[in-house]
């Protein structure tokens, strides 16, 4: 491969290790030297028409291709990645504010039943102590109005059995000075003596 | 594949189809072409055939594809604001190239396209036609504003304008000779010293000093690497700064 000459880069007017046609009218002067060219191989301007159209090719191809498939579709892919991660925030912080006022909610709920039951419980107590106060007064009301009528019942029988003393002693003291005299006093002087012991009690 | 001691051998243009020829200028399908139509097919793979599940969730190569797409189109934006954005395609486009053909080189006994100069200076010729055509298409000639350093007294002009005329003209040439030089130097550099390794093996005892240049190669082949990914950011990134030139021109 050394030893052979390049069409290119070692213009031969040989035909026979060329594909260039023999007397192809460049004008040349580097001679064939064996290993290369002797021609610095970027600066042999024969070429250059020839790399400015496959440059111009290829590199045009290159544009087209990025500007219209490639370059679209990564901005696209990226756009889609940002607008589904700004969305997916979104989401998330909707959620989020949704949970937080569902539980701010709860408390509100949970405060307002805290409150009810304390406002129930208080009447409920209310109600009982009054229930329980009445009930107290009229079994007061009941036991007194018994120890009145007890109360009465000793009296009467007291006075009724005062009474009672009263005739058996005039009756024994009649008895006793009838015997002790034969003679049953009167009715007046036994009752002044009656009057005269139950004064002294 | 013959291997020449020459290191200038390596950038000779193989004709593997030849069509005649206009003038002095042969018509051949090289190696060169081959390899940058290769470099379209890579691309084509890696940004259309990688992406087409267009999955929300990216496998790697996509995922590779998405990168290299958000690192241009930043470097776009910063260089060009807002409305740099279509030429986006363009810079991508020329990223990729020079990319995938810088790397193409490094594959042993592969063919450097991007060493050839008029190919370099083709692409830079696309970027500085752009930006003309372009600027004078959208600011008329408001364009030539490019030419004029705003803030800078009148005797002062000038002297700037030819300056910045003379900038103007010299930037497709640095951004071709550049690209151009870079490869070809650290391809030429890497076959001198990788030959000085069999050179060494050969010479008897002098053979114990060969891992000398092979560590150097081995250092050489990481650096051209480097600046083969350097060089197509360096390209990318310039074109974008002398586009915002046609978007903005009084600077």
């Amino acid at each position: 491969m050394a030893e052979q000459k390049n069409p290119l880069t070692t213009p031969s007017p040989n035909a026979d290790t060329t594909i260039v046609p023999p007397g192809s009218p460049h004008t040349h002067t580097e001679q064939p030297s064996g290993g290369h060219g002797g021609a610095f191989p970027p600066f042999e301007s024969h070429t250059f028409l020839s790399q400015l159209i496959w440059l111009a090719l290829a590199f045009g191809l290159l544009y087209y291709l990025m500007s219209k498939v490639a370059l679209p579709r990564i901005e696209a892919i990226l756009g889609e990645r940002a607008g589904r991660l700004s969305s997916d925030l979104n989401e998330a912080q909707r959620m989020k504010a949704e949970a937080d006022a569902a539980g701010a909610a709860y408390e509100q709920s949970l405060r307002e039943a805290q409150v009810k039951a304390q406002a129930i419980a208080q009447e409920t107590r209310n109600s009982l102590s009054a229930e329980a106060d009445a009930k107290r007064k009229t079994l007061e009301a009941e036991l007194n109005q018994r120890l009145a009528a007890s109360e009465a019942t000793i009296r009467a029988r007291t006075t009724e059995a005062m009474g009672n003393v009263r005739t058996i002693a005039g009756e024994t003291a009649s008895a006793i000075v009838e015997r002790l005299t034969g003679q049953a006093p009167d009715q007046a002087s036994l009752n002044r003596a009656l009057d005269a012991t139950s004064a002294v009690h | 594949m013959a291997v020449s001691i020459d290191p200038i051998h390596q950038f000779e243009l193989q004709p593997l189809v030849s069509l005649g020829h206009i003038g002095n200028q042969q018509l051949a399908f090289t190696q060169s072409a081959l390899y940058m139509f290769a470099a379209v097919g890579i691309i084509a793979l890696l940004t259309i055939v990688a992406t087409s599940g267009r999955a929300v969730v990216p496998g790697r190569l996509q995922a590779l594809a998405e990168t290299l797409y958000e690192f241009i189109a930043d470097t776009v934006h910063q260089a060009t604001g807002a409305d740099g954005k279509r030429f986006l395609p363009l810079v991508f486009s020329l990223f990729m190239f020079v990319l995938i053909l810088n790397l193409l080189g490094m594959i042993p006994y592969a063919f450097a396209v991007t060493s050839h100069l008029i190919v370099t200076f083709g692409l830079a010729l696309v970027v500085i036609l752009t930006v003309v055509i372009y600027g004078v298409a959208k600011h008329g000639t408001h364009f030539l504003g490019v030419f004029v350093p705003s803030g800078v007294p009148k005797p002062l002009l000038l002297i700037m304008v030819p300056i910045e005329i003379v900038s103007f003209l010299s930037r497709p040439i640095s951004l071709s000779v550049r690209l151009f030089a870079n490869i070809l130097a650290g391809h030429i550099a890497l076959k001198i010293f990788a030959f000085f390794v069999v050179q060494l093996l050969v010479a008897g005892a002098w053979g114990v000093l060969s891992p000398l240049p092979l560590a150097l190669t081995i250092a050489l082949t990481a650096l051209e690497f480097l600046v083969a990914a350097l060089q197509a950011y360096v390209f990318a990134t310039l074109t974008a700064v002398y586009l915002a030139d046609a978007l903005h021109p009084g600077h």
